[in-house]
């Protein structure tokens, strides 16, 4: 596929989840006016962080004497699943100069990452369905963000529409595309299983480090015991 | 009160700096790592198990329909292959039983 196909299956691909990312925006944006960031500010941020989680903790934690220090390291917690996320992408970037890396990296969020790993089991992924996809979310989160820093409270209760759980709906979807079989079941059960330990017992982000290091660890264990069996 | 412009665009570019260093940091390291071996076998499960991770604790706090509705969503999935039809059958699934049970 050329660059501009792929480019555009990437933009196309990412679609319905940007539209959750929208409605979701537009939560943070009327959050974000209460807490008095400017529509500039709240727009600075979509464009230089783009992280959403992030940038909820960011208005959250946004008071008169902005604790600057504070809420680095708070983002910094919040994103570190982005190390884990930007070295799965290596297969993705193989061979491709340093400067396409270090600019589209910028573009990687949750969303377009999940659908760009999703297509690259089917061998559909490149750098221009990852960085299409980032142009549609970031586009899609401005206009979600700025929106709701507009009208300030024209969602009420998100809650009753469920826009919280179309996260949790498409996210599981796309793991379901990513299952490679049997030998996936037990790292999986664990990576639940320590996810859903750490979120009660460790405030923040944390359930996505321990679930998906500690899955992938049981998977490195079995390729020994296999290796091991075929000698 | 307000803040100062200044201090607002400080917070937001240390903020911005963490985050691509930490997007751009796990890309360039993991091409220090050989991938072979158990190496390769922790980092082709990694998507899979991030993205599990991701869900499992939200799937569990909306409780039983809550599971409900991501065993509908895994089943219209396989069923499909549609992720847009996938998504919105689990919404609908949470927000009928919100609005209405």
């Amino acid at each position: 596929m050329n660059m501009q196909n792929s480019f555009q299956s990437g933009v196309v691909a990412n679609l319905p989840v940007s539209l959750s990312v929208a409605a979701y925006g537009g939560v943070l944006g009327v959050l974000a006016a209460q807490k008095g960031l400017t529509g500039l500010e709240l727009l600075a941020m979509n464009l230089m962080v783009f992280a959403g989680s992030a940038q909820f903790v960011i208005v959250e934690m946004w008071t008169r004497s902005l604790p600057i220090f504070e809420i680095t390291l708070a983002v910094l917690a919040v994103n570190m699943r982005y190390l884990l996320i930007g070295a799965s992408l290596k297969p993705v970037f193989s061979g491709q100069p340093l400067r396409r890396k270090l600019y589209i990296m910028h573009f990687v969020a949750d969303e377009n990452w999940a659908v760009t790993m999703a297509a690259h089991r089917k061998g559909k992924a490149t750098i221009w369905f990852l960085f299409g996809g980032g142009l549609c979310l970031i586009t899609f989160w401005c206009a979600g963000t700025l929106s709701g820093h507009g009208l300030g409270s024209f969602i009420q209760n998100p809650e009753t529409y469920a826009m919280d759980f179309a996260f949790i709906a498409v996210f599981t979807a796309l793991a379901v595309s990513l299952w490679r079989g049997k030998q996936d079941l037990l790292p999986w059960i664990i990576a639940a299983g320590l996810a859903v330990a750490t979120e009660k017992l460790i405030p923040g982000k944390w359930y996505i480090i321990t679930g998906g290091v500690g899955g992938a660890l049981i998977s490195a264990i079995q390729h020994t015991r296999t290796g091991d069996e075929a000698k | 009160m307000t803040i100062s412009s200044g201090q607002a665009l400080i917070c937001i570019a240390m903020a911005a700096a963490v985050t691509y260093a930490l997007r751009a940091g796990g890309l360039l390291l993991s091409e220090k790592i050989p991938d072979t071996g158990r190496l390769k076998s922790f980092m082709d499960a990694l998507p899979g198990t991030i993205l599990l991770s991701l869900v499992a604790p939200g799937i569990l706090s909306a409780g039983f329909w809550g599971i409900l509705a991501s065993v509908a969503v895994v089943i219209c999935v396989r069923k499909t292959g549609n992720l847009f039809l996938s998504m919105m059958i689990g919404v609908l699934i949470v927000a009928v039983q919100r609005n209405v049970l």
